[in-house]
């Protein structure tokens, strides 16, 4: 179990010697217990205690890095199992799957075809992470011909698949630097894989039917000098995956069960990409570390990354739209102009609702630090200067012949000081967007 | 070696629902449904009963939509402007557990149809499919306070779920389920303390709980998806650890919400990068209700039969 402050202070020094940047010892170990210190910062500490604080203080879930350079996938290092408790800190690597027995031509087109699965929404590219490339030839050249390729003609991570260690070894010599996730290891060749992964400092994924196996496979994969695992629980039943995946995090959350304190993979195979995506979206929502599936059509990516998107953000912060301008539809000179906050939820309600009113228009989007309107009034971010400073900054006045501001329903009460402060006209809109394709069409256009 | 015992105890149950009557119980259903139940979190039935599977709702409008995209309209195209033959085609084509009828059309922007009308068609669904009705007002206040009572008479007896009601407007409708038979739905805006408000609001009057049904307004993936998601999530966390003003089922709205997306309903010429709309479209309401399936949800809303089919085999593959 995780340690205490007081456990931690009782290992310290007790010198006070402010050496580690913080006024005492014991304020040093309540900082070290809420993980928020390193035990390096202290330079006097003994080796006894680097021992048994080094272990207690690492974290749960093993970090585990796969590649290298600014496209490199980290996962592991969670820290809970609800998103609203904290957040979940390492998105889940999205992987496609490509394999080595295509003929030339087919794996070039698949490999141009992963390499451009970028999607671009609401002014943010997302993109997936590795190519599994799969030894389904069980041939040992086939297989280093499908890694230098996907090595020099891909950014992306990689992970390379074959139950076959001389296969592996093979492929390894390819791409070694490119640092791959060595997928593989199962109970009959677990040291061989790991010695490989241990010469090539490349991480490894551990495979068997259960978690029990799991957990004596990572032993020995340790005992063989490999840090960086990855568990598999792929497999056939649905259920039973996604349970397993529930089980592993508990575990290694809640119980501090170290031999199973690490990411998991899962591989999602279904011949119809609705039932694939469907599974490989339940798994990551559910813990996954890596998803790897076959399809690789940008209309069943798109939903898994921006389900990924909408899990890993940090739900203890406001999520915020860029503050300016926004046209919505053919917006001209004569358009209506509304504003609302850059909270990212208020906004793109605001913007949906003038999208289905099918009247082009501009929404101003004020920074308000990413508060709703009524947080944002009510902390005064919401204001006629702030109102005022977004008019300017946007240059509204050039964009539209008119002077009529529509402002939200909920601060009606702002009118008057507005209207003295831009010199525009203000125009109450409704309280709830939803209101805003009926006052659109009908006050507006009258 | 040996796995630590990871099965959380959990002293609370989701309240159990079911939904339609019939014959002998004085309605008219085939058959009923069954909802809540829980005693795990989601899918996890080795902590516990995972309680009745979750279920789908497929839309019924009372008026033609007209902002659905046409990779909506397509599979219904013979039925848009017959509400009961949709109905029947949900329930006998598209395998739909439940109807959720959406009185749209007596908003008073949108075609201010009058409660007679709407009781016709309520009528007219009830004559033409055997599973239970959902019946879902205009969430204009005013209008329905003077249509939903009515509709609500028409249909008593059949033990239907009725909504919504908010913590502003739930007096007339609460008071005329309790009267005609009916389950009610309460909604709140992604907010857990309204949420628990408005069910003591409702059972102030009362109105039994294990008879609510709760909705969080739903957000679609990539609009909001996350803030449903962690709103439901702590929900039922709550319903389970033994929130009794917190232990009712949830419903969530995912065949709306997701096709008024871009990411939907985009043309293909609009988005040609995003791939053909036909898969697209559906693909974003499925993903949006797998997402929100893990939160805890025991009804889902929904429109495209391709996305009802895919949501329907997950839901088997993980119950």
């Amino acid at each position: 179990m995780a340690l205490t402050g007081l456990d931690i202070y009782k290992l310290l020094p007790k010198t006070n010697c402010k050496k580690c940047g913080r006024p005492t010892c014991l304020a040093f170990a309540m900082q070290l217990a809420q993980k928020k210190a390193n035990l390096s910062d202290c330079p006097d500490v003994s080796e006894e205690a680097k021992k048994v604080l080094g272990a207690a203080s690492a974290p749960p879930i093993k970090l585990v890095t796969v590649g290298t350079g600014a496209k490199k996938v980290e996962v592991g290092e969670e820290n809970v199992l609800f998103r609203h408790e904290e957040k979940f800190y390492h998105p889940t690597g999205v992987a496609v799957t490509i394999h080595d027995d295509l003929n030339d031509a087919d794996f070039n087109e698949r490999l141009k075809r992963i390499n451009s699965l970028k999607i671009s929404r609401v002014g943010t590219e997302i993109e997936i992470d590795l190519i599994a490339i799969i030894n389904k030839s069980n041939n040992a050249q086939k297989f280093t011909e499908a890694a230098k390729k996907v090595s020099s003609g891909s950014h992306l991570s990689i992970i390379l698949s074959s139950a076959s260690v001389e296969n592996m070894k093979a492929a390894l010599s390819a791409c070694a630097e490119k640092r791959p996730l060595i997928h593989g290891a199962n109970s009959g060749n677990c040291e061989s894989m790991a010695a490989l992964a241990k010469e090539k400092n490349c991480p490894m994924t551990v495979t068997a039917q259960t978690l029990e196996e799991l957990a004596d496979l990572t032993e020995r994969a340790k005992k063989a000098g490999v840090e960086e695992i990855v568990l598999d629980v792929s497999g056939n039943n649905p259920k039973e995956v996604l349970q397993k995946l529930t089980k592993v995090r508990r575990a290694a959350l809640k119980k501090n069960f170290r031999t199973l304190g690490f990411p998991m993979i899962t591989f999602v195979c279904d011949d119809d990409p609705f039932h694939e995506i469907s599974l490989a979206s339940t798994y990551l929502v559910k813990y996954a570390g890596i998803v790897a599936v076959n399809v690789c059509e940008p209309w069943a990516i798109m939903p898994l990354l921006t389900a990924r998107t909408n899990l890993f953000t940090d739900p203890q912060k406001p999520i915020q739209v860029e503050p300016r301008l926004y046209a919505v539809g053919d917006a001209k000179e004569d358009s209506p102009v509304l504003f609302t906050t850059n909270f990212s939820l208020t906004y793109y309600t605001v913007e949906g609702e003038v999208e289905a009113s099918r009247i082009p228009a501009f929404i101003l989007s004020v920074d308000t630090g990413g508060t709703s309107v009524l947080t944002a009034y009510s902390g005064d971010k919401l204001n006629d200067k702030a109102v005022a400073k977004a008019m300017a900054d946007a240059k509204v006045e050039t964009k539209v012949k008119h002077k009529k501001l529509i402002i939200p329903g909920l601060v009606a009460v702002m009118s008057g000081k507005l209207q003295e402060t831009l010199g525009w006209e203000i125009l109450v809109g409704p309280r709830e967007a939803s209101g805003l394709p009926s006052y659109l069409k009908t006050v507006w256009r009258a | 070696m040996e796995l630590p015992n990871v099965a959380d105890k959990w002293t609370g149950v989701v309240n159990e629902i079911t939904l339609g009557a019939t014959k002998d119980k004085g309605g008219s259903r085939q058959k009923t449904v069954t909802i809540g139940g829980s005693k795990s979190v989601p899918f996890m039935d080795f902590e516990g009963n995972p309680g009745r599977k979750p279920v789908i709702a497929m839309d019924v409008y009372d008026t033609s939509p007209d902002d659905w995209p046409e990779t909506l309209t397509k599979p219904f195209s013979d039925v848009l402007n017959n509400p009961a033959q949709w109905a029947k085609k949900c329930v006998e084509q598209y395998g739909a557990d439940l109807i959720c009828l959406k009185l749209d059309g007596i908003h008073p922007d949108k075609g201010n149809k009058s409660a007679e009308e709407a009781v016709k068609t309520v009528k007219s669904i009830l004559a033409a499919v055997g599973v239970p009705l959902i019946i879902w007002g205009c969430e204009d206040d005013e209008k329905d306070n003077e249509v939903m009572p009515k509709v609500s008479q028409a249909a008593k007896g059949e033990n239907c779920l009725m909504g919504i009601v908010t913590q502003d407007n739930y007096k007339t409708l609460t008071a005329t389920c309790l009267a005609d038979g009916h389950a009610i739905i309460t909604l709140s805006p992604v907010d857990i303390n309204i949420a628990k408000q408005v069910n003591i609001l409702v059972s102030e009057m009362d109105f039994p709980l294990n008879r609510i049904v709760m909705f969080q307004s739903t957000g679609a993936l990539g609009y909001g998806l996350e803030y449903t998601y962690s709103i439901q999530e702590r929900e039922r966390l709550a319903a389970l650890t033994g929130d009794k003003m917190m232990s009712m089922p949830v419903i969530c709205d995912v065949g709306h919400e997701a096709w008024r997306t871009k990411e939907a309903k985009s043309n293909d010429s609009e988005v040609p990068q995003w791939g053909p709309r036909e898969e697209r479209g559906p693909m974003w309401e499925a993903i949006t209700a797998i997402g929100l399936l893990q939160s805890g949800v025991d009804i889902i809303r929904m429109n495209h039969p391709k996305a009802v089919a895919a949501v329907k085999k997950c839901i088997d593959r993980l119950y």
